[in-house]
């Protein structure tokens, strides 16, 4: 297919369809549900990019990939040419090209979309950064820029640590970035399972970082191990993205019993301590015919999904409103429904039930109805009258949010903190403390991995000033 | 990694290992933690710290091979190494000059009472020290312990070393003793013998102090399973502790969400069980 295709041309292919390990082989295992475009797949997609001159799509994107451009390079075959565009712009792409919400960011925005289907970025973005990753002497090599002499730690080796570690490099600053877990990634190791994320990418993604000069040092825990104070000492310049790692429980009777899990703490066990993923796995988890997961979010849709590959027979979704207002992509939901995950609806959990000992044994929860709309724009959900039920559960998860972990800003007094403890930074990203940036989930709250590379690139173009004197 | 310094078997199945970890060295103070996994998929589980050498860049750890974790731990020698040591982890003990302080161990949260028991006598206090466990094969660091105490006690229930019975009947003679009754109470051990230490200072409003070990993961207050009821609040051990106002802790509640993985656990107490055979069968 020549790159010289008409509007015409372009507008009669049809949008790809994503390769898929068959529902009932993947709800039995972890292996990654989608599978990746072919490169006649590929091309062809590419191929339906009009190349319009006014690039809304790159308006959607919170890290403002070129996207008609790789997606023009990617067209006329010129896949080194791509994947440079692309990694230049975005320092994760083979994550952003499977966990992001595409189809309402830069999807949303295509013009393609109008009538008919948007071009399928995400797709296409997987697909390339994929290549680059299988085809290392194949890329071109970057530029590396001269030494500036500066040096930046970054706090925290998630989405936003990673991307900002990634762009100051790229400056020419010596970065270390410190994790507190043995392994990197943050949430995109502990908290979306490999189904979605397989490790080796994000292994893949590290490794280019360290090639770019970036050292990352596991099992420091900025708080405890070292003070900012002790940092502030030794760098120029600091970045904060220890992310939203505390877990919000409902509050409601019975959180404390066997059984009941914080969506960390369960999505924890089986991700980064690969607990249920063997017979003979070191750290256990509580395996149950009947999970329930409390949540609309993508958190808890990884949940259930994951309870369902360790072999749950019914797995459910509780959710307090209905399924057009679940703040999950609508892949995910439908993934998982595919996958045999049952949709309580319009339901919410009044109390956790358990038995004499001390097991989970179901959820008491009282049917809703939709009112009028909230802060949030969404229809706030109220209880019926005399709705009362019981559910039986053997596992409960709490997958209702998180919120800023105080482990960091406890022991920095100067930082200045809203009242939910998330640090308050200037428009430029600085906190309270000179020299001292911040951003991701600890400035945001729980938020999106794509939100959080947004900050870590926006941030680290701030920090660049302030190392210049700027 | 972290290079083991020493491992040195101090009792059966005890062993001391000084583990090199220089930024944990200087920031630790008594009553902490470090999270610890041995190698690629193993574990994570947390470890007091007893000892620190800020000069020396090393950390010391008293363990007692109980699980498979524990075990595979202290089968590292001297000159090898462990993957993971993240830490200091919780909040320090409050050390301060009580006065006359009790301190109580059960089985292996001896090892854990150590340095706090360190730290209470550099503070200046007159201590107590009793530990117990079911028979002589399970009390551990007597030797460490004897020097750092003005009175030391060894209760054990089946009578095969020191006093017969529970370490509350020593507990309870200085209770009801007007020249010995202690200011603070400091009990670390199996949570029945806590509670039960709860149980008789409350009556007599004597400051008492439990450490608590609870289910862990990641020991950084992110995952909650470690969560504990202490008075009308939900607590984090691994961030809000792990030592917290005996007379608050919902003892019951703690005891229950230990047995989550009580599969795991009868494995674990098979082992102590047959070590406390082998113990007996080799020092005839």
């Amino acid at each position: 297919m020549s790159n010289t295709l008409s509007a015409k041309e372009r507008l009669a292919i049809e949008r790809v369809a994503m390769p898929e390990l068959a529902a009932g082989v993947r709800s039995g295992n972890f292996e990654e549900v989608n599978r990746g475009l072919s490169a006649d797949q590929a091309l062809a997609e590419a191929h339906r990019c009009l190349q319009c001159s006014n690039r809304p799509c790159v308006a959607g994107c919170p890290v403002g990939v070129s996207i008609p451009e790789f997606l023009n390079a990617l067209a006329s075959g010129d896949l080194p040419r791509s994947a440079q565009i692309l990694r230049g712009d975005n320092a994760l792409p083979a994550v952003c090209g499977r966990v992001c919400p595409q189809e309402t960011q830069c999807e949303a925005l295509c013009v393609r979309g109008i009538k008919g289907e948007a071009v399928a970025i995400g797709y296409l973005e997987r697909y390339v950064a994929d290549w680059a990753m299988n085809h290392p002497d194949e890329l071109l090599h970057e530029q590396m820029p001269t030494a500036t002499g500066k040096s930046v730690v970054v706090v925290g080796s998630g989405p936003a640590g990673l991307t900002a570690a990634g762009e100051l490099a790229r400056r020419g600053h010596a970065v270390t970035v410190f994790e507190a877990l043995h392994a990197t990634g943050g949430v995109l190791r502990y908290g979306i399972p490999e189904f979605r994320l397989p490790k080796q990418i994000i292994d893949r993604e590290v490794a280019l970082l360290n090639r770019l000069g970036v050292v990352i040092e596991c099992n420091v825990i900025i708080g405890k191990t070292l003070s900012i104070a002790e940092l502030r000492r030794q760098f120029d310049a600091i970045f904060i993205a220890n992310g939203a790692g505390l877990p919000v429980m409902l509050n409601i009777p019975g959180e404390n019993l066997k059984g009941v899990y914080a969506a960390n703490e369960f999505l924890t066990r089986v991700n980064l301590m690969e607990a249920g993923r063997s017979d003979d796995s070191p750290t256990p988890i509580i395996k149950r015919r009947e999970v329930a997961v409390i949540g609309g979010g993508n958190t808890a849709i990884d949940c259930v999904r994951t309870a369902r590959r360790l072999g749950a027979e019914r797995a459910m979704i509780v959710y307090r409103r209905g399924e057009a207002e679940m703040p999950a992509r609508t892949e995910e939901i439908k993934h998982a429904r595919e996958e045999g995950v049952e949709f309580v609806m319009l339901t919410a959990p009044t109390a956790i039930l358990g038995t004499k000992d001390g097991w989970v044994s179901g959820l008491s929860c009282q049917k809703m109805e939709l009112g009028s709309p909230d802060a949030s724009g969404r229809r706030r959900p109220e209880a019926i009258k005399g709705s009362d039920f019981e559910l039986p559960a053997g596992v409960v998860i709490d997958a209702v949010g998180t919120g800023a972990n105080p482990l960091l800003t406890a022991s920095a007094p100067d930082l200045s903190l809203n009242k939910s403890g998330n640090i308050l930074i200037s428009s430029a990203g600085e906190t309270s403390i000179p020299g001292v940036f911040a951003g991701g989930d600890i400035v945001r709250g729980g938020a999106t991995v794509i939100l959080a590379m947004g900050d870590g690139k926006r941030v680290a173009a701030a920090i660049d000033d302030y190392l210049n004197g700027k | 990694m972290f290079n083991v310094i020493s491992n040195e078997i101090l009792a059966e199945n005890l062993h001391k290992m000084v583990v090199a970890a220089p930024r944990i060295a200087r920031a630790r103070k008594p009553g902490q933690f470090v999270m610890v996994r041995l190698a690629e998929g193993e574990e994570r589980i947390p470890l007091t710290i007893s000892d620190a050498d800020p000069a020396a860049g090393t950390i010391t750890l008293f363990i007692q091979a109980i699980g498979s974790s524990t075990r595979k731990i202290v089968a590292t020698e001297a000159g090898g190494s462990i993957r993971d040591v993240a830490g200091p982890l919780g909040k320090g003990t409050r050390i301060t000059n009580w006065g006359r302080v009790v301190c109580v161990g059960g089985g292996v949260g001896t090892a854990v009472l150590f340095p706090l028991v360190k730290a209470l006598k550099e503070a200046g206090n007159q201590i107590t020290t009793i530990i117990g466990g079911r028979s002589s094969c399970l009390i551990i660091l007597a030797d460490e312990l004897t020097p750092l105490s003005d009175t030391f006690i060894i209760a054990t229930e089946d009578g095969s070393l020191g006093t017969k019975g529970f370490v509350t009947g020593p507990l309870a003679d200085l209770l009801a003793d007007p020249e010995r009754v202690p200011q603070a109470v400091f009990a670390v051990g199996p949570v029945p013998m806590m509670r039960a230490v709860a149980d008789m200072t409350r009556p007599l409003g004597i400051e008492t102090i439990v450490s608590l070990n609870p289910i862990m993961i990641d020991g950084t207050g992110m995952c909650g399973g470690c969560r504990v009821q202490v008075g009308s609040e939900t607590k984090f051990a691994c961030v809000d502790g792990p030592e917290f106002d005996a007379h608050q802790v919902d003892f019951d509640g703690l005891i229950d969400r230990l047995t989550s993985y009580r599969t795991e656990e009868a494995v674990s107490l098979k082992h102590t069980a047959a070590e406390c055979k082998i113990g007996r069968g080799m020092t005839q």
